[in-house]
């Protein structure tokens, strides 16, 4: 009789104890904020009063051409910063992955070592550093291009509204370049040397074993990449402000949603700062971070095909 | 042995600590700021100096860091911890802390009336009944020049538009000095030590600025858009590569003695006295014609109000009075050379540069920057704006139409004048 009564199944208190640190500061320092940040949004100083509002705030971002202008423009440069990321940033990665892989490298550790420095680099020094070779008077660039006689190539790039933005974009890329390169480094390293040996065995070298049997390989370490690279470009904000002040200058030509939501939300110099338009801002790059996000992870990573060895 | 002795020891401490706690009837008040540079000069200077004349207040100036200033106030004012004395920001941060109950209504202090009424603007209502602050210093724009190289030149010190043209002129002929050390990068230097530096002989000072807050002129009037094609014309004369120079940059040029004319505000006096190794002077911004009436921009910059919830109101009150007097405005202004008192008896200054910048408010009307008194309190911001758009007339970007057009839109978008 007694093997009728089933032994009821504890409850499992070491799960939920074992989860708990990881869930409650995740809570606190993540998703407490961001809710706040929606609500925020929501709401607006009305006499020194927060006041609910609905959406109010998002239609005047979109619909007040003062606070839309400089919203689609501030996208727009965003867009052309993660552009020049993906174009110059990653295959520039993937190729010094691939050199650095080559058995044949010497040295190999410290061009790793030293491409990869920049990337610890304090964003203020990057900014200061680069602002300084690059400046018309004191500058090491202007000095160089003379002495091969090319000074004429030579413009004040940080200062000319054509320029600015992409010279900015090709720092950052400088500076974390060596990230990408990590990634696909350590990737192209755990591919199996039985799977090159096939490869070779059927005659396939060189060239044509890098984009027939490596590339497929890493794919999906060079997705992952892509959206690491979205994430942060679209947060960015450091290197501008850096560089460029707060106003994101010349003419707002630099300006990326860091920088308006900064000015939004903190005001500059005389502007005071509107807390509530600021977390509206700051709702429309998580809505686009979330919509960059889920794009990939529905699309494309469902679609990328996995090799098990 | 040893027991017996501390005891006496602490009893003895005790003792002695009661009876100073017993003499000590004096008030002290805490002075809030964000002026740490200045915090030698009011431990040597200012605060012996008041509490020899005024014996039973004490005076503790206790300041914090210029970007944590406004919100550790806050914080302190909201907690009823901040001291008696609180040094006020120009224009609406300060107007809302006495909107808020935080400031004492002090327009009947004795001593204001030593001040002019564009040196209290900056600390009243929009309707000017109630002022809040005393104010203490301000900053005098016009332009710095290289003696030496004025003189090795040959160039008269300009007077006119014209002979200022003339000497950028010649001065760029002879290619040894850059006519002008200013850039447009950090875009604030093009709006203050450019528009609002040579835009007041245009608008006539306070007349235009009044009229503007008025509603009776625009931006776009002839008036205003002036100053900008003046500016449009200063591109030639600036160093190569100025659209990247930085404000450091600028003032590198002009102390390293590789630039002739700066365009500046007071407040460089002090690091250009240590830095350059040439003479300098400074002339006021050239006016249309010889004999014409000339407008300065004097911008009210520092003042100190009284918390209204101090508890040594009345000390609080003397030692205000007292940074009303000339007294306070004579070691104030020599200890700082660049930050004029606003005081309306003359402060005799040690420094020839600064004597020469405050010298010119006898023979000039004073103004404030035209963007600061109520004109930038909404979005988009006209200071703001000023800045980028300032930047782009030296840049080429904008024609000094285009430009004017575009900040008199934004501040249409939200300013309505009271009619």
């Amino acid at each position: 009789m007694a093997a009728d009564i089933r032994p009821k199944r504890p409850f499992r208190w070491h799960i939920a104890i074992f989860l708990a640190p990881a869930v409650l500061v995740y809570t606190a320092i993540m998703i407490l904020p961001l809710a706040g940040t929606l609500q925020l949004s929501l709401f607006r100083n009305i006499e020194q009063h927060q006041v609910f509002v609905g959406l109010d705030n998002f239609r005047t971002l979109f619909g007040d051409p003062n606070w839309s202008v400089n919203f689609w423009n501030a996208l727009r440069n965003n867009v052309w910063f993660f552009i020049i990321h993906m174009l110059v940033q990653n295959p520039i990665g993937v190729m010094l992955a691939a050199l650095l892989s080559s058995p044949r490298l010497r040295f190999a550790a410290f061009y790793r070592t030293a491409i990869f420095v920049p990337t610890i680099l304090s964003f203020v020094i990057v900014g200061f550093a680069w602002k300084l070779i690059l400046s018309p008077l004191w500058g090491v660039a202007p000095h160089m291009l003379d002495l091969i006689g090319l000074k004429s190539l030579f413009t004040p790039w940080l200062g000319k509204e054509e320029y600015a933005l992409t010279a900015l974009s090709l720092i950052s890329v400088w500076q974390f370049v060596g990230i990408p390169m990590m990634l696909i480094y350590a990737a192209l390293l755990s591919i199996p040397d039985e799977v090159i040996e096939a490869a070779e065995c059927d005659g396939i070298t060189g060239m044509s074993q890098f984009w027939k049997i490596k590339l497929p390989l890493i794919l999906p370490s060079i997705g992952i990449i892509s959206i690491l690279t979205f994430v942060g470009n679209f947060n960015a904000f450091d290197l501008i402000y850096t560089a460029q002040g707060a106003l994101a200058g010349p003419n707002y030509s630099t300006d990326i949603l860091g920088t308006f939501l900064y000015r939004a939300f903190f005001g500059f110099q005389l502007q005071v700062g509107d807390p509530n338009m600021g977390a509206a801002i700051a709702t429309m790059m998580f809505l686009i971070i979330l919509g960059g996000v889920c794009v990939y992870l529905f699309l494309v990573q469902t679609r990328l095909r996995r090799y098990q060895f | 042995m040893t027991t017996k002795l501390l005891t006496a020891l602490l009893l003895g401490t005790s003792i002695l600590g009661s009876a100073g706690l017993a003499h000590a009837e004096d008030v002290t008040l805490n002075i809030e700021s964000w002026r740490g540079d200045d915090l030698a000069i009011w431990k040597d200077k200012l605060i012996p100096a008041f509490e020899a004349k005024n014996p039973g207040i004490k005076v503790v100036f206790a300041p914090s860091a210029p970007t944590e200033y406004d919100a550790a106030l806050g914080a302190k004012l909201a907690a009823g911890s901040a001291g008696d004395l609180i040094t006020c920001r120009p224009f609406d941060k300060s107007l809302e802390l006495y909107k808020k109950g935080n400031l004492a209504d002090l327009s009947a202090l004795p001593g204001m009336e030593n001040f002019s009424p564009v040196a209290k603007s900056a600390w009243q209502t929009d309707d000017g009944k109630a002022s809040f602050c005393v104010p203490m210093a301000s900053v005098i724009h016009g332009f710095i020049y290289n003696k030496d190289a004025f003189d090795k030149l040959g160039i008269k010190v300009p007077t006119t538009r014209d002979e200022f043209f003339a000497a950028l002129d010649k001065i760029k002929a002879d290619g040894t000095y850059i006519p002008m050390a200013m850039g447009t990068k950090d875009l604030w230097e093009a709006a203050t030590m450019g528009y609002q530096n040579i835009g007041p002989n245009y608008w006539k000072g306070e007349d235009g600025r009044q009229a503007l807050i008025k509603g009776t002129q625009k931006l776009t009037d002839k008036d205003w858009v002036a100053p900008y094609e003046e500016l449009a014309k200063w591109k030639p004369y600036l160093g190569d590569g100025f659209e990247a120079q930085t404000y450091p940059d600028s003032q590198n040029l002009f102390t390293l003695g590789r630039a002739a004319i700066y365009p500046a505000g007071s407040w460089e006096i002090g690091l250009f006295n240590t830095q350059a190794q040439f003479k300098m002077g400074a002339f006021p911004p050239p006016v249309e014609k010889a004999g014409d009436t000339c407008y300065i921009s004097d911008h009210t910059d520092i003042g100190m109000g009284l918390n209204a919830a101090s508890k040594h109101a009345d000390a609080a009150k003397t030692f205000l009075s007292w940074v009303a007097s000339p007294d306070f405005a004579t070691i104030y202004a020599n200890a700082l050379p660049g930050f004029f008192s606003l005081n309306s008896s003359p402060v005799k200054m040690a420094d020839p540069l600064a004597q020469e910048f405050v010298s010119w408010r006898g023979k000039c009307k004073s103004t404030i920057r035209s963007t600061y008194q109520i004109l930038s309190r909404g979005t988009p911001n006209l200071e703001n704006e000023t800045w980028v758009e300032s930047a782009n007339v030296i840049n080429g970007t904008d024609t000094p139409e285009a430009a004017a057009k575009k900040l008199q839109t934004g501040l249409d978008s939200w300013y309505k004048p009271a009619k």
